[in-house]
Parts: structure tokens; C-alpha cells; sequence
């Protein structure tokens, strides 16, 4: 059952093969047994989940069904869950039990998904490898001594290695798309505004979109069919006529189905920086995408090379206000011992937030600051408009853009903690995506000295069923995305 | 001793009343138990966003109408980042670089002058909560508390030229400004409860100085007494410390009531550095031009055009056209009562509403609002008095009755009831004249040996037989003709 498609699964669960409540006791199961060396999940509520499953049991059996009915599904612990503890990641919500659902997953609890947790994460998704959290770093299950990437680790740890079905990441600077690459799974970012914001804490609200992580482009576009939608708590939140995102998906393989595609390929994600077995998958990857049809199209985004500076100037910029509710006043952690209010605050931030966070509050702080706003904020603002305006250009040449998702595959826990800047370069080609707004996926694409390497995507505004047909076909005659770490099939 | 004079600029806090807080759907009632009106957004929860309520931003529509501003086609919510216990989210939602309203002008009265004073600016922004440092219980000694039910109640925040030249003027345009809030229906000028509040900048320069001097602000007048007191007392500190050799440094500043002093709160050097940004989880505001007139069309005729409109319609003296547009409901009394006791009336209708119900809302603390008498009651008890169906004295005690009456009966009613009808028919006040001269030869013959008191006294005999019902001037004329 761990092997099989979410398409499958529901279909087992429909003809009561197999019941909601056993499904999720073999991933709490799997969970109990595998997770101590992992650390995938934050939170896990063995009898609250199962309770979950015997109420979607009960709806299977009534005949009330949608496709993600029964199914358990870990969520990254950035969203709030009525009743769960909701941590961020971070020492500060250590304590916090949501009294509300997020919107993503109240429409997964809608839907009659089991939560089968919440997962491991950096602080407040600041980090790209899982190891900013204050539950410690989670393990790649390809390699124990690496990184599954971040901030959305532990979601891909435990896709990766089979203790949950499909998971919800975030996405703020490759959030989702990185440790996808790294554990050898398909996520999306949406086009941001796609899917709901409310209840997701926040890191850089211009920038946080979430999506799916899982075993193939097929069972991303099942979750966002399920979280994607209009949601008027969001002002940011597009209002759009509902769609299908796996209504591409459903064509036949064989032949040439790519046929008229044109693939953008930016000399940026080309040149220095990648390391060289990883772009040899990449090649590969191109080559496979010839010979489905589709043709490739040379072309250059000239301002990419600014995204990280803008980016660690804007993502700061917002977390640092973002941020400033944890005060300790109403809720969450507050230091035990202070003289006055402003040593209350001092203490409680000092002591609930780690070093990684604090450097960005600083940051933020620094470049919002009178005499430094335009400088820094609005500088990098002018510099965001042109990415997008560059990716506007290329879609002009092209249908997609391909290239790395990260440049190197997982590396050693760490390797590079001590060092933000070299840490901050291993989003050097997700961030861009995540400045202009654009949906972009990440599958896999070949393994690099046993680790796995990740093919991105990148479609124009609001084109996630055509990417995720994109990645599908690549998915119909490849076989990467099967592939299972040793010791956890 | 040089000649100093005064500038003043002030920045109004309006409370909007709509239903519902600015960025969620709590209630912005007010009075209710601590933080039972603050809602998940309105404490900040991690996650939570804000929503615009529309009825907000209808609301500054109608202020940048009313004072023939400009209304931002675009305009930007801006965070305003600061710490503070009764702030839950760390930032105020404000707005800075673009805000809804620019421009404007209000007219002031004070004394015989007139003047108008420039506004900078009208933004939307949303109230802090509240700190409460007493009355928690014993077993809260020491402790501050948190009531964030005032979280997030829409506010718009209207700045002022530095126009204004003395406290008078200040307390003019806070008066002006209080009016038009109330008469444009976007606030219920309730100042006690902080609907209403003001934070007045003052500086002081040499007479003829173009430079303005340095400046400080006195925080959160919620009243117009005090801030009168605040400046008055302000403006003379500021002058004591010039002439004496000091300087004025920028510094935001409280005024304590009791004393009647104002003290520094924080000097420029640790003024807040509010880091003010766009506000990415708001879009920025867009009004369209047919939004616009949507509002303009529901807008009520203003307090200037009422003015003149009255003077013209109403043969109105240009005083009393101002008192009577002291608030909308006033001016909507007024004309109720205009249009139920007839044009003709309408200055009559003015003693009524300015003298005789003025002093009775006085006696009993109420607003015209809750008037005891209704608009069209008066009115009918004034055409009883236009037309001669009873005195004026007479009708002071109808008016008494009306008032006591709880809005159930009509002048004519009660007049009809108690008899209260003037006596104008002569044959009946011609007999009881006959009775009265032949009971009274005395005072006859002291009349005609020319004491004209005995007349009066003979007028007064007549009213009294009819318990004053008689009317005075046809008994006089009566009379007259019958001693002739």
C-alpha cells in the first residue's frame, strides 16, 4: 500500500480494501517504528488521527467521498490545526495549541483526510535545511547524515520515506521545491494568491505560498485540487473560477505528447554554481524531454543574479514585523524571569527565538530602518519587478522554464550551518520563482552518488495543470520518482 | 517683551462607527467586558490576516467629500512597527505614503472671525487596544492587564495644516471638526469614550518669523476644555523657556488635568523609529469614480449649504442659522418643526428650538435626539400660538404638558382638553368687561383722573377672571374703547 498513487489508495479505500483507520495505523505504525531516527514529525496524536479515520471510515461508508477521503496526510507544523500543538518550529509557539484551523487544512478536514501530523520544519520555515528547528534537524532517508532540505524537511523526510502518503510544505524561497530535490519527491509552489494564506504563520507574506509534497506529479495535483481555492479571509487570495489541476493528466503515454512544447532554458541556470554531476541529470533530463516532443528554446534572465540580495532583503524585511506578535504577552513562550516590560520583551524574544531567526529579524530590521528604507527595501522592490519582468520575457520565447532546482544534492548536517551565506546560495535557483510569483515544480531526475537530484519547472502565471501534465509525461517514462530509500520500503 | 506668536497643527483620531472593526468581523461596540469583542485577528493569533471592511473605507469617502479633499484613486496600507502590550501584532495598520484623503479645507467660527484652516491629510488606520493598570483584584496587585476589545476599531486620522494661531482657534477647529463627523453620520462623537480625540502640535515664533519654531505634541485630548487648558498652558511654557534663555526641543508631551501642566513623555532622541512598509497582506486601496458618487449622492446636504440655505428659506439671522446646524439632527429638528408649524413660522420656530427646548434638553442632559417633545408636536404648538389659538404664556405650560406627555399628545389635544383656548370673542370679553367697570367704579375713576396704572390693573382683573385665557391685547382694546 505504501507504493501506491493517491489515486490508488482512494480506490482501495472506496471499495473498503482497505479502511481508513488501517491505513492510518500502518503510517502511525511506520511512524512509531522509523521516525526516532528521522525526526520528521514535530507532533504526532496517535488516538486524535485515528479518531479521524473512523469518521472518514463512516463517510466511505456512507458514500460521501471526495478523492482525498480517508486518506492521512502530515501537514508542515506552519499551520495552525484546531486542537493541535503549533509550533513553527520554533521554542516560541512550543506551548501553542491552535484554536483554529488554517484554511488549507480545514478544507483538508473537508475533505475527510486523516492529519497524520505535523511535521518537522526550520524556525519559522527560515533555513534550508531543517536544522534551524528547535526539535533538533531531521535526517535525510536517503543519506541519515544529510539534510532533507528546508524549510519544509520534515514533510519530505517523511514523504520520502513512506511515513505519510502526500504532505503540505511551504514555500517561501524554495521552501518546498528544495527538499523535494533533495528526497527525491515532486512538489509545487503554486502561483502565489493560488492557495490560502490564512492560518499559515507567516514568514514573508509577499512571498509564503504553500503546496503539496509527494511521490508524483499525479498526487500533487489531487492535494491541490483539494487546497487550492478562493478564500475571502485572504485578502491576497485570487478569486478564480475553480479548477481542475489533474484534468491534463489523464491522456495515455507513448508517442511524441510533448510535440510544440517549447522549453526555455536560461544560460543563468546553466553556467558556473551547479555542481556537475547534478547538471549531467539535468542534461539527461532535457534530452528525455526531446524526445517526448518537446523542443528547447535558449534564452536569459539577466537580473536572476540579484534574486538572493533581493530576496534577503525583502523576506527579512517582512519577517521582522511579521514576527513582532511573539512578544510574549498573550500567548507562547515568556521568559520566567524580567524586571520590566521591555526586559519582559528582551528575555521572551532573546530566549524564544533561535540564532538563525534573530539574524533575520536584525536584517529586516536594519533595512526598514529611517535612512536605510530606500536603500535596501525599495531598491530590492525595483529589483523584484524586474525577475518578474524577465520571466514575462522568457515566457514570451517559451511555455516553460527548466533548469536545477538546487545545485547540489543533500548535504552533510552541518556543513553549512555555521555559514548563512553558502547556506542562503542553495536557493539560488528557487528564489527568483518566488520573487516574480510564478508556480514552479520540482521532481526527480536522477541520482548523484546515491542521492537524488531535482528538475525544475517553471510555467507563467496560473499554468499548474499544464506544468503538472509537463512533469507527468517526463513521470510516464521515467522511473526516479519511484524510487524508495533503502530501508524504509 | 518681544511679540511671540502661536502655531499650532492638530491630528484628530475618529472613531468610525461602523458595526464591525476594520480588518475583522468582531463588534466595535463599546462597554463591553474585557476582550469579549476581540476576535482571533483582533489578538493576533499566529496566522490570522486582515480583511478591509468596506464600510470604513465608505465612511473616509464621505470626510474627504464633506472637506473637498482629494479621494486617492489608489492609496496604501502601510505598517507602523512598534512594541507595545496592548499592540498585538507588533504594527499598527496605517497608512503613510499614499493615504485616502489629501487635501481639504474646514471653516472655523470663533468670536465674530471666520477662517478657514488647510488639511494635510485624512488616513485610515486601525485603534490599539487598552492597558488597564487598576481595578484588576487583589490578587492582581502589581500586574497590568490587556483589553483588546478597542483592537482594530476603525480609525481616520485627520492632520491638519499647522493653520491654527491660539487655543481659541484650536478649540474652533476641534469644535468644527467634532460637528462635521457627527452630521456626516462616520462618528458618534462620544468623547469620553475616546471616539473623539485630539493631539494638538504647538510651537511658538518671534511675531514676523516665517521659520517655525520647534515643536511638541500634546498627546490625546479628549476634551475641548482640556484642550484649551493643554495649550494655554503649553504656549506660556514655551515662551517662559525662550525668554529665560532656553531652547524647545522636540518632544511629545501629555497633559495631566489635575495639574494643569503638560510633561514631557520622550524626547526626539528616543522618538520610535516606525519602519514603515507596505503591508503585503492588504492590496492596495482602489476607489473607483463611481464609488465616489455612490457616497456623494448619500451624502446629507452639508452644514454650510444648510446655513445658507436657511438664511434664505428661513429669514434666518446668520447666528441663528449656526445654531441651528450645530449638529444634523438639530438642523433636521428644526425644519421638522418648520414644515409642521408653516413657513410663515419659521423664526418663531427658531425662539422655540434655541430657547425654550434648548433649555429644557439643558435641564435634563439630553441631546436633541432624545427630545421630549417630537419635531411636529412643537411645530403644531407653535401654529397654535401663530394663529392666536393661545398665548405665548399659555403656551409654555402646553409645551410642559407636551414634554410630560411622552410623545402621545398634540398641542391641540391638550389645549382642547384643559381649555386652554385664548379668549379672543368680543361679546364674551365685552360682558365680562361690563361686570368687571360696574363692579369696579373706583379704579374706573382713577383711570379717567389719568392714573394709567388702573388700567392696568383693570387688564389684569379681566385675565385673572379668565385664568388667563383672555387675549391681553383684545381686553386692552376693549377696554379702551368701553372708558374711551
Amino acid at each position: 500500500m505504501i507504493e501506491h498513487s493517491l489515486a490508488d489508495i482512494a480506490q482501495a479505500l472506496a471499495s473498503r480494501r482497505i479502511s481508513s483507520v488501517e491505513l492510518t495505523a500502518l503510517y502511525l505504525d511506520r511512524i512509531g517504528r522509523l521516525d526516532p531516527q528521522l525526526n520528521a514529525f514535530i507532533t504526532v496524536d496517535r488516538e486524535r488521527s485515528l479518531a479521524q479515520a473512523r469518521a472518514a471510515d463512516e463517510r466511505l461508508a456512507r458514500g460521501d467521498t471526495q478523492p482525498l477521503t480517508g486518506i492521512p496526510i502530515a501537514h508542515k507544523d506552519i499551520f495552525c490545526a484546531k486542537d493541535w500543538r503549533t509550533t513553527c518550529g520554533s521554542k516560541m509557539l512550543d506551548n501553542f495549541v491552535s484554536p483554529y484551523d488554517a484554511t488549507v487544512i480545514s478544507r483538508f478536514q473537508q475533505a475527510g483526510a486523516v492529519l497524520l501530523g505535523k511535521t518537522n520544519m526550520d524556525e519559522f520555515a527560515m533555513g534550508s535545511s531543517t536544522e534551524t528547528s528547535f526539535h533538533g534537524p531531521t535526517a535525510n532517508p536517503w543519506a541519515l547524515d544529510r539534510v532533507p532540505g528546508g524549510s519544509s524537511g520534515g514533510s519530505a523526510a517523511a514523504v520520502a520515506a513512506r511515513l505519510a502518503p502526500a504532505a503540505t510544505g511551504t514555500d517561501t524561497g524554495g521552501s518546498i521545491r528544495q527538499p523535494a530535490a533533495l528526497c527525491n519527491l515532486s512538489g509545487m509552489k503554486p502561483t502565489y494568491g493560488v492557495v490560502s494564506r490564512y492560518g499559515m504563520i507567516a514568514f514573508a507574506s509577499s512571498l509564503d505560498q504553500a503546496g503539496p509534497l509527494a511521490r508524483s506529479a499525479a498526487d500533487c495535483a489531487l492535494l491541490l485540487n483539494c487546497m487550492a481555492g478562493f478564500d475571502e479571509r485572504d485578502s491576497t487570495s485570487l478569486d478564480r473560477p475553480r479548477e481542475d489541476f489533474a484534468r491534463e493528466l489523464t491522456a495515455a503515454a507513448g508517442g511524441r505528447p510533448l510535440a510544440g512544447l517549447r522549453i526555455g532554458l536560461p544560460e543563468q541556470f546553466f553556467g558556473e554554481g551547479c555542481s556537475p554531476d547534478v547538471m549531467q541529470l539535468i542534461e539527461a533530463a532535457i534530452a528525455e524531454y526531446r524526445q517526448l516532443g518537446a523542443e528547447t528554446v535558449p534564452l536569459s534572465l539577466p537580473n536572476m543574479g540579484l534574486s538572493v540580495a533581493a530576496y534577503y532583503v525583502i523576506a527579512p524585511a517582512e519577517a521582522s514585523s511579521n514576527l513582532a506578535r511573539f512578544d510574549g504577552v498573550r500567548y507562547g513562550y515568556r521568559a520566567p524571569a524580567y524586571d520590566d516590560l521591555t526586559d519582559m520583551y528582551c528575555k521572551t524574544r532573546a530566549q524564544g527565538f533561535g540564532a538563525e531567526v534573530k539574524r533575520r529579524i536584525l536584517i529586516g530590521t536594519y533595512v526598514l530602518s529611517h535612512g536605510y528604507y530606500d536603500a535596501y527595501y525599495l531598491q530590492a522592490q525595483r529589483i523584484r519587478r524586474l525577475i518578474a519582468d524577465d520571466f514575462a520575457e522568457a515566457f514570451r520565447q517559451c511555455d516553460v522554464v527548466l533548469g536545477p532546482t538546487s545545485p547540489s544534492t543533500a548535504f552533510r548536517l552541518g556543513e553549512k550551518a555555521a555559514d548563512p551565506v553558502q547556506m542562503y546560495l542553495s536557493d539560488i535557483y528557487t528564489i527568483a520563482v518566488n520573487l516574480a510569483g510564478l508556480p514552479a515544480m520540482s521532481i526527480p531526475c536522477g541520482f548523484a552518488g546515491g542521492l537524488p537530484a531535482g528538475l525544475q519547472l517553471i510555467g507563467n502565471y496560473f499554468t499548474e495543470a499544464r506544468l503538472l501534465d509537463i512533469a507527468h509525461r517526463y513521470q510516464q517514462v521515467t522511473d526516479w520518482h519511484r524510487q524508495c530509500p533503502a530501508g524504509h520500503a | 517683551m518681544k511679540h511671540w506668536e502661536v502655531v499650532i497643527g492638530i491630528e484628530t483620531h475618529v472613531q468610525l462607527s461602523t458595526a464591525s472593526k476594520i480588518f475583522s468581523g468582531s463588534s466595535t461596540a463599546f462597554g463591553a467586558a474585557p476582550n469579549l469583542q476581540a476576535n482571533a485577528v483582533d489578538i493576533a493569533l499566529p496566522g490570522v490576516l486582515p480583511v478591509l471592511n468596506k464600510a470604513a473605507v465608505e465612511c473616509a469617502i464621505r470626510f474627504g467629500l464633506a472637506v473637498g479633499g482629494e479621494v486617492a484613486a489608489k492609496s496604501i496600507f502601510a505598517r507602523k512597527n512598534y512594541f507595545y502590550p496592548d499592540l498585538p501584532k507588533g504594527y499598527q495598520i496605517s497608512q503613510y505614503e499614499l493615504p485616502v484623503v489629501r487635501g481639504g479645507g474646514l471653516p472655523i467660527q470663533f468670536g465674530e472671525n471666520e477662517k478657514l484652516i488647510s488639511l494635510t491629510r485624512a488616513h485610515l488606520e486601525e485603534d490599539a487596544g487598552k492597558s488597564l493598570h487598576e481595578g484588576l483584584g487583589p490578587t492582581a496587585q502589581g500586574r497590568s492587564g490587556i483589553d483588546l476589545n478597542r483592537a482594530g476599531t476603525p480609525l481616520l486620522e485627520i492632520v491638519s495644516e499647522p493653520d491654527m494661531r491660539s487655543a481659541v482657534e484650536a478649540v474652533a477647529y476641534a469644535r468644527a471638526l467634532h460637528a462635521l463627523v457627527r452630521w456626516i453620520g462616520i462618528c458618534d462623537g462620544n468623547m469620553q469614550e475616546g471616539s473623539f480625540r485630539c493631539d494638538a502640535n504647538v510651537s511658538v515664533r518671534p511675531a514676523g518669523e516665517v521659520r517655525l519654531g520647534t515643536r511638541r505634541e500634546i498627546k490625546n485630548l479628549n476634551s475641548f476644555r482640556f484642550l484649551q487648558q493643554a495649550i494655554d498652558y503649553e504656549v506660556q511654557w514655551q515662551i517662559a523657556t525662550i525668554e529665560d534663555g532656553g531652547s524647545i526641543e522636540q518632544a511629545t508631551v501629555l497633559f495631566d488635568p489635575a495639574s494643569g501642566e503638560t510633561r514631557a513623555m520622550r524626547s526626539k532622541e528616543d522618538a520610535h523609529d516606525y519602519r514603515y512598509f507596505p503591508d503585503p497582506d492588504l492590496l492596495p486601496l482602489i476607489i473607483d469614480r463611481q464609488w465616489v458618487e455612490q457616497v456623494r449622492a448619500g451624502l446629507p446636504e452639508l452644514p454650510a449649504a444648510r446655513r445658507e440655505r436657511l438664511i434664505a428659506d428661513c429669514g434666518l439671522s446668520a447666528y441663528d442659522a449656526r445654531v441651528l446646524t450645530a449638529s444634523l439632527d438639530l438642523a433636521n429638528y428644526y425644519e421638522a418643526t418648520v414644515v409642521a408649524a408653516g413657513r410663515k413660522n419659521a423664526k418663531i420656530c427658531a425662539n422655540w428650538v434655541m430657547v425654550d427646548l434648548a433649555a429644557r434638553l439643558n435641564r435634563e442632559d439630553r441631546e436633541i435626539g432624545q427630545s421630549p417633545v417630537s419635531a411636529t408636536q412643537l411645530g403644531g404648538l407653535i401654529a397654535r400660538i401663530a394663529d392666536g389659538t393661545i398665548s405665548t404664556s399659555m403656551a409654555r405650560k402646553v409645551f410642559d404638558e407636551l414634554c410630560n406627555s411622552g410623545h402621545s399628545s398634540s398641542a391641540d389635544e391638550i389645549i382642547a382638553r384643559q381649555g386652554l383656548q385664548q379668549i379672543s370673542d368680543d361679546s364674551a370679553l365685552t360682558a365680562l368687561i361690563d361686570d368687571l367697570l360696574a363692579a369696579n367704579p373706583g379704579m374706573v375713576a382713577e383711570f379717567r383722573s389719568g392714573k394709567e396704572k388702573a388700567f392696568n390693573a383693570l387688564v389684569g382683573q379681566v385675565m385673572k377672571a379668565t385664568r388667563g385665557q383672555a387675549n391681553p391685547q383684545r381686553v386692552s382694546e376693549l377696554l379702551r374703547r368701553k372708558l374711551g
